[in-house]
């Protein structure tokens, strides 16, 4: 990240100029889109965490963008739509689950951690969809944006700066992580597990924090994300959303600081600009998804970073 | 509740445990042999259905149709393996996974393309639409019947091919040691392309037994695959044993929990609340199940040597 310090400030000074440059041309749908980018960018860093620098693969954390968009939506239905309450119990409760799916997951490993972390999003797919107080396969409407003032949600432009900065803070959060003493040992685990052994730390614990960590940060982005579209369905926790994630990592670049903020632009912009084009865009997106990851290994920020191989 | 129906909700478990069986040992053999993580064998399942149910409408008969579906997703499996999954054995798992994401993608939204996004209801010839008589005051469809016969009939003949011939011993062979089987002349290469396209076969038969049953629909492999882990999980992946164990195993906890778990609690709390968390334990009970059984065996029940 230090490297990039100029890259990075180009891009920031873009995102903070998009939204009165887009009102002047009178296009305020990208306002929309780029905050939807920006927050599944959020998603995508939290899971890079564990996946880029801890190497657990984990194919179900769509799980906590879901956790921590109904958690906003159920105290809204319950009528506390105050947004430090809300957003605290949605990044509290996805920390809490992530602990639970993480203490039995890290366990195992390779293909069965893979395995094992689809199968218990699936299940919280399947109770999002089976309780029928909160919308069950409907999903539920937000019945109020949550309420910080002075700040409006309601309003675009607020929002939008909102989740720049929250984005920006995560970005910020996990390069403090991994370059601390904790993160220099999950880094560890992840290139020789034995030899961490032998130097007498045992991965585990560093994984399940690493884990809860990254949980409780996916979850920032469904209560973000509850706001953005004021609609909550248990499709946020379904198996494709959590590929999604996965998918944004790797075309960004796995373990990078910019990889995940990279990759979630690129590919919901490749699906944005697809879904403009065709009606039947998964058939084009999913061979180029094939291709990416045959003939191209190092992601989107290996091109702004030679030196980082 | 009485014992008839639990006797044929015990039968229907079975019957779904065989269909599970059918995908989860070609999903682990291919596992097995080429290390390979095939997130697109819910796509070739569905393939299966599709096009048994096309080659139907085409002959004009059932089982020309079933010979003719079945053989046409051998060749989409090899024609999968040769142009995109043959560049991925000697990648990681997670490369593998995304690639074959990829392609789940794609074959729905080709599925969706050619036959619509609306669900297909495939008809069953008249000799298969009669009930049998298990004993008095039970009657069990037939077609049901001939499914679990089909899948316990397959299951035996895959252990004869694996334990029994050639071909058999050469898949134990690659799957011990791929290099050493190279070296002694055996084209690994075709041998792969061979297993892969035997694993697509036993997927499309299972789709294309399921159509009848449920809805032929895209995305309708995704909903089965994820249970097919499941039961690859319990069982310990690269386990034909273990596949045929943890399939029976899901297929009926599946099926008995969703015929029987809101009555059963009904009994226990009040019957409103029983309504709305019957069904709610019962979709997730596998997924429980699965969570016990790795927190006790982290490799699964039958794990292979390696």
């Amino acid at each position: 990240m230090r490297k990039n310090l100029v890259l990075w400030a180009v891009a920031v000074a873009v995102l903070v100029l998009l939204p009165p440059l887009v009102i002047a041309i009178k296009q305020p749908y990208y306002i929309d889109l780029i905050r939807r980018v920006m927050i599944f960018a959020i998603a995508a860093i939290s899971l890079n965490l564990i996946l880029g620098y801890g190497g657990l693969v984990s194919f179900g954390h769509a799980a906590y963008l879901g956790i921590g968009s109904y958690a906003v939506g159920i105290l809204a239905f319950y009528g506390l739509p105050g947004g430090w309450l809300q957003f605290a119990v949605a990044i509290g409760a996805s920390a809490l689950v992530a602990l639970a799916i993480g203490a039995v997951s890290i366990r195992t490993s390779g293909i069965y951690f893979i395995m094992i972390t689809l199968a218990f999003t699936q299940m919280l797919y399947y109770l999002g969809i089976s309780v029928a107080e909160f919308g069950g396969d409907d999903g539920m409407r937000l019945k109020a944006r949550s309420q910080f003032p002075p700040l409006d949600l309601g309003d675009p432009v607020q929002f939008y700066y909102l989740v720049l900065v929250l984005m920006l803070f995560t970005v910020f959060l996990v390069d403090r992580i991994v370059n601390s003493r904790f993160g220099m040992v999950l880094q560890a685990t992840k290139s020789n597990d034995a030899r961490s052994r032998a130097i007498g730390f045992s991965p585990y614990p560093y994984r399940l924090i690493a884990f809860v960590i990254s949980g409780a940060m996916c979850g920032l982005a469904g209560a973000l994300y509850a706001n953005h579209t004021s609609y909550i369905t248990p499709n946020l926790m379904s198996w494709l959303q959590s590929g999604e994630f996965m998918f944004m990592v790797i075309l960004g670049g796995m373990g990078t600081a910019a990889g995940p903020v990279l990759g979630a632009f690129a590919l919901l912009l490749v699906e944005e600009l697809l879904k403009g084009w065709t009606e039947y865009w998964q058939v084009v997106l999913g061979p180029l998804l094939v291709l990416s990851v045959i003939f191209f290994r190092r992601g989107l920020a290996g091109i702004f970073d030679k030196s980082d191989a | 509740m009485t014992w008839a129906l639990v006797f044929e909700q015990l039968l229907n478990g079975l019957q779904y445990g065989v269909m599970l069986f059918l995908m989860a040992a070609g999903l682990t053999l291919v596992f097995g042999i080429m290390n390979l993580v095939n997130l697109a064998h819910g796509s070739l399942y569905m393939v299966g259905a599709y096009l048994a149910y096309a080659a139907t409408q085409w002959t004009g008969s059932y089982l020309a149709g079933v010979a003719l579906g079945l053989a046409a997703t051998l060749l989409v499996g090899m024609l999968v393996e040769v142009v995109a999954l043959r560049k991925l054995y000697e990648r990681d798992h997670l490369d593998q996974v995304l690639a074959t994401f990829g392609l789940i993608l794609f074959f729905n939204e080709l599925v969706a393309i050619v036959w619509g996004r609306a669900a297909l209801y495939t008809s069953l010839p008249t000799w298969l639409q009669g009930h049998i008589t298990l004993f008095t005051g039970s009657r069990y469809p037939g077609y049901r019947m001939v499914v679990l016969g089909v899948g316990l009939l397959v299951a035996l003949l895959l252990w004869y091919v694996v334990a029994r011939t050639r071909l058999g011993m050469l898949i134990r062979a690659g799957a011990s040691n791929r290099t050493m089987v190279g070296a002694l002349g055996v084209n690994i290469k075709l041998l792969y392309t061979v297993v892969f396209g035997f694993g697509a076969a036993l997927a499309g038969l299972a789709g294309l037994m399921a159509g009848p049953i449920y809805a032929v629909q895209p995305g309708m492999g995704e909903l089965i695959l994820i249970q097919v882990f499941v039961v690859i999980v319990i069982g310990g992946i690269g386990s034909i044993r273990g596949a045929l164990v943890g399939a029976i195993i899901v297929g009926v906890v599946d099926t008995l929990g969703r015929a029987f778990l809101r009555p059963l609690l009904a009994t226990l709390i009040s019957p409103p609340a029983a309504e709305s968390a019957g069904p709610a334990l019962a979709s997730i009970l596998i997924y429980l199940l699965m969570a016990v059984v790795l927190a006790v065996k982290p490799a699964g029940i039958f794990a292979s040597r390696n």
